[in-house]
């Protein structure tokens, strides 16, 4: 009785047969692993997908401990976090693990995405892999922000507030949207809870489920490399490409040492600078939340900043909406847009090594804007801050929508036959 | 690439620069607190307890833990720092009803075991040293750090009497830095009448003596905020040197294994 591949790989004998017999083991293991092959001439860049998945698998652990202590109640939500903080054993490493791996898990997701606009890894036939990850940003993003509601502290609330009262910007049922999640009239003991369980049950699975697909395609159709070759057009005898070399055990051991550089980084920061200098955790969360008594100056965490500018940057009306709900759908775009990436870049090429100037341009540009809006989001907003909050929103979008004609129009380097 | 890159952080790195003033605009005195000067740490919690805990709470701070992590028996802690008839493993609260505090402040005095988290160290030494007289307050006194705030004085039998009055102060430009006479070489001064000055004999310390207690306070105030500090740089820097050693050994070991590939 055969069932499954029967030509699939098994062991010759042992408990690893046994299990083949019953388990793709062997074959998943090759699959993935021992005969999964990578271009050899990966650089820095490729390592943050890795420390991803690290900070992933820190975020899912250190989130099991917490919840053993944490209590999810208006009443008991800070207090249960000084809990941690002060009378657990080791509760501090865990908590500043969790709110500093939240930071670092934006910084790589961040590097990993800047990575693949450089080098074009989103272009046929890795489409997929680029959806998959920009829903997972996308969760990501819904996680960090339920999540944040969860120490009760002032910021955590007022953030909260601000972020759910621009669904209300939505005409007609964008009040009623608004009640609806938070399930109260305000930000309540209710939107607490129902947050909580977003934030370990719902949202975690969204995203586990997400990697998966995410590593499922790109295992399908191989990784790109830094100069968008294919590798398997070179295949040696064995069926090996000539330019990859197999995921275990060389780049695995090549990603340990970027493991090894990220673990340093993460301990200077948790054991000597936890609050990230404010952008980690802000000063106004060691109060508790206080609905009758709002903070001097109310921001979203960093890593929701650079929207949040482009939100506020949207200070006019306009065919006949008005400028918060035009806000609102600017933000919703600029992120929207990135879903379609791989259908807007029209350059025969992928690698920004081959591409033209203009693409060179536009990417710095879209980065500084990018960092300068981040930047903008913190601080409380001017008139002449707008301005440059608009140009740089203006040129953010400029980089997706001009991308069709200028990655066209320029002049492309030719690209060698085998990886440099 | 890189040097695109590089020129972009160039670009955008002026605009994080930002300098520490405080929320009304006051210069905050700079201090360095040391969590390892146990013997300003129990000077502090002393003043704590007899000056702050009356009114104040710091209810996630347990005497034990103080006990402990200040090198204090916790015999003595029961004896001295205990007025109450509370537990030695109890938190350092206190019996004022925060509805009646409320009445009689404005608003019920904080808590303040993350006082320090929350407003920072010099924050803290600065606004308790900047109490002066003003009659139009209820209690007599208004604060520079924290104009109109509620709370009295407390401490003014220790200060003395502050008052706000003029005097010639040194003159600074715009980067903070003495403005020099070129003529004389001396430093120039100008009149300001927002200089405090204490009335001499008022208090029981000199000016000195006072500031060095507020400093323990606050002090004590900044362990209390962070209680785990000494423990995460003595863990922090094993925890580094850990890791740095997983990389060399892995770099190595890479090496090692790469050396096949080319």
């Amino acid at each position: 009785m055969a069932v499954g591949n029967p030509n699939r790989a098994k062991a010759e004998s042992g408990i690893i047969r046994w299990i083949d017999d019953r388990f793709p083991l062997t074959q998943m293991w090759q699959d993935h692993m021992s005969k999964y092959y990578a271009a050899k001439n990966f650089n820095v860049w490729y390592v943050f997908g890795v420390l991803s998945l690290l900070v992933l698998v820190n975020q899912i652990i250190t989130g099991i401990w917490l919840t053993m202590s944490y209590e999810p109640s208006a009443e008991g939500a800070f207090a249960s976090i000084e809990y941690i903080m002060r009378d657990v054993e080791m509760g501090w490493i865990i908590r500043y693990m969790h709110s500093s791996g939240a930071s670092a898990f934006f910084i790589v997701v961040y590097l990993h995405m800047f990575r693949g606009l450089m080098y074009g890894s989103y272009q046929k036939p890795r489409e997929l892999i680029w959806l998959f990850g920009m829903a997972i940003y996308l969760a990501l993003m819904a996680e960090g922000f339920f999540g944040y509601l969860l120490p009760w502290g002032q910021m955590s609330y007022w953030g909260a507030q601000v972020i759910l009262s621009l669904a209300g910007a939505i005409p007609i049922v964008g009040e009623d949207l608004v009640q609806w999640v938070r399930g109260d009239f305000l930000i309540s003991g209710i939107t607490l809870n129902r947050f909580f369980s977003l934030h370990v049950i719902a949202l975690p699975i969204v995203i586990l489920a997400l990697v998966v697909l995410h590593i499922l395609a790109l295992h399908d159709v191989g990784s790109s490399n830094p100069d968008g070759i294919e590798i398997d057009q070179d295949k040696d005898e064995n069926g090996v490409p000539v330019d990859g070399v197999a995921f275990w055990p060389y780049h695995v051991i090549k990603d340990l040492v970027a493991v090894g550089v990220f673990l340093t980084v993460f301990c200077l920061v948790i054991f000597f600078f936890p609050e990230g200098g404010g952008y980690f955790i802000e000063k106004p969360n060691y109060e508790p939340a206080n609905s009758l008594k709002t903070p001097e100056h109310i921001a979203p965490v960093w890593y929701f900043t650079p929207y949040y500018s482009m939100l506020r940057a949207i200070t006019f009306p306009l065919f006949g909406l008005d400028a918060k709900f035009l806000g609102v759908i600017t933000m919703g775009a600029a992120i929207a847009i990135l879903f379609v990436m791989p259908w807007l870049d029209r350059s025969p090429v992928q690698s920004m090594r081959y591409k033209g100037w203009l693409s060179r341009i536009w990417l710095a540009i879209f980065v500084v804007s990018f960092v300068i809006l981040g930047y903008l989001g913190t601080v409380a907003a001017t008139e002449g801050r707008t301005m440059v909050a608009q140009l740089c929103t203006a040129l953010y979008f400029a980089y997706f929508l001009l991308m069709p004609f200028y990655t066209r129009m320029e002049a492309t380097k030719p690209v060698p036959a085998r990886v440099v | 690439m890189k040097k695109l890159f590089l020129l972009s952080l160039m670009l955008v790195m002026p605009l994080f620069a930002q300098t520490s003033v405080a929320s009304a605009g006051v210069q905050l005195d700079n201090i360095q607190v040391d969590a390892e000067d146990k013997a300003s740490l129990q000077r502090g919690m002393k003043t704590f307890v007899n000056y702050c805990l009356g009114c104040h709470t710091a209810q996630y701070q347990r005497y034990s833990r103080a006990a402990e992590d200040l090198h204090m028996p916790e015999k003595l802690v029961v004896e001295h720092l205990i007025f109450s008839d509370q537990k030695v493993g109890q938190q350092m609260t206190n019996a004022m009803d925060s509805k009646l505090a409320a009445d009689w402040f404005g608003a019920p005095p904080p808590d303040l075991t993350n006082e320090v988290n929350l407003r920072g160290a010099d924050w803290v030494y600065t606004y308790l040293r900047s109490f002066y007289v003003d009659d139009s307050r209820p209690y007599g006194v208004n604060n520079v750090v924290f104009p109109s705030v509620g709370m009295p004085n407390v401490m003014l039998e220790l200060q003395g009497i502050q008052s706000m009055t003029c005097a010639q102060v040194p003159q600074h430009d715009a980067h903070g830095v003495a403005v020099i006479d070129s003529l004389t070489g001396k430093a120039l001064t100008q009149e300001s009448c927002d200089v405090l000055s204490v009335a001499e004999g008022t208090g029981s310390m000199n000016q000195a003596q006072f500031d060095a207690t507020v400093y323990d306070l606050t002090n004590f105030m900044a362990y209390m905020s962070k209680p785990y500090k000494t423990d995460s740089q003595r863990i922090g820097m094993w925890a580094i040197l850990f890791s740095l050693l997983l990389t060399v050994i892995f770099y190595f070991l890479k090496k090692e294994f790469w050396r096949d590939v080319h």
